[in-house]
């Protein structure tokens, strides 16, 4: 059963995105959205552990709360895809369900 | 400007937008910048995030308020420290953060940037010297 799993808070405060990263399964989708945006942005410490989690699942990042942060598509992590609010719908439709790690 | 009675520091810990604090934080700011004392805003942690520059916030539906961060100055905020240690684990710099410029009513003086980047260290020493140290 394919899943995709949302992510809003951020990795330097909360462990939602790891614990999400280590029980997804292998080809499900990860969407970050609010906070979450900011595990998507290269050079940070959390990088390494959203890269370990690009060889497993799709990594996607809701583009309006980038931008609203200050950040550009520029700045993320390689092989990391933004969406806009109508491909967050059509992500959701492509998953048999979807699971928020709060 | 009156003599000074007490230190009071802002202590900022959360990003904008996901979570009421930043915005809360702004407010009683400027709301406390009617009481003559001398202020400063601390960005540690998640925090830093706040003073990202080129912030929009038309895609989400939030007012934007990181503009106001640049008024600061206006309000007799002079002192505005960023934690280097939290730049650097978020992979910014403080070319990533707004400028705040501050004019000494006084002296007149003007400072065209007053956001300064510190170590650790100066972080302790800066929370030691402060009166009272209001939590966001």
């Amino acid at each position: 059963m394919s899943i995709l799993h949302t992510v809003n808070k951020s990795p330097f405060e909360r462990n939602s995105l790891e614990s999400c990263l280590k029980f997804a399964s292998a080809g499900s989708a990860v969407l970050l959205i609010e906070d979450g945006v900011y595990a998507a942005l290269a050079g940070s410490s959390a990088e390494s552990l959203v890269k370990s989690g690009l060889d497993k699942v799709s990594v996607y990042v809701l583009g309006p709360d980038l931008k609203a942060r200050g950040f550009r598509e520029d700045r993320l992590i390689d092989g990391i895809q933004v969406v806009d609010y109508a491909g967050f719908v059509d992500l959701a439709t492509e998953h048999d369900k979807l699971q928020a790690w709060l | 400007m009156s003599e000074v009675v007490k230190k009071f520091m802002y202590l900022n810990r959360k990003a904008p937008y996901g979570t009421i604090y930043a915005w809360e934080s702004l407010e009683v700011v400027l709301i406390g910048a009617a009481f003559d004392q001398e202020v400063s805003l601390m960005f540690v942690d998640d925090g830093v995030y706040q003073l990202v520059k080129g912030q929009d916030t038309a895609g989400i539906g939030m007012k934007n308020f990181s503009p106001t961060y640049r008024t600061l100055g206006d309000y007799e905020v002079r002192y505005i420290y960023v934690d280097a240690d939290s730049l650097a684990a978020r992979g910014l710099t403080q070319d990533d953060l707004v400028a705040i410029a501050y004019e000494d009513m006084d002296t007149e003086e003007e400072i065209e940037n007053i956001v300064e980047v510190v170590d650790a260290a100066r972080v302790v020493e800066l929370m030691d010297e402060a009166d009272v140290v209001f939590s966001f």
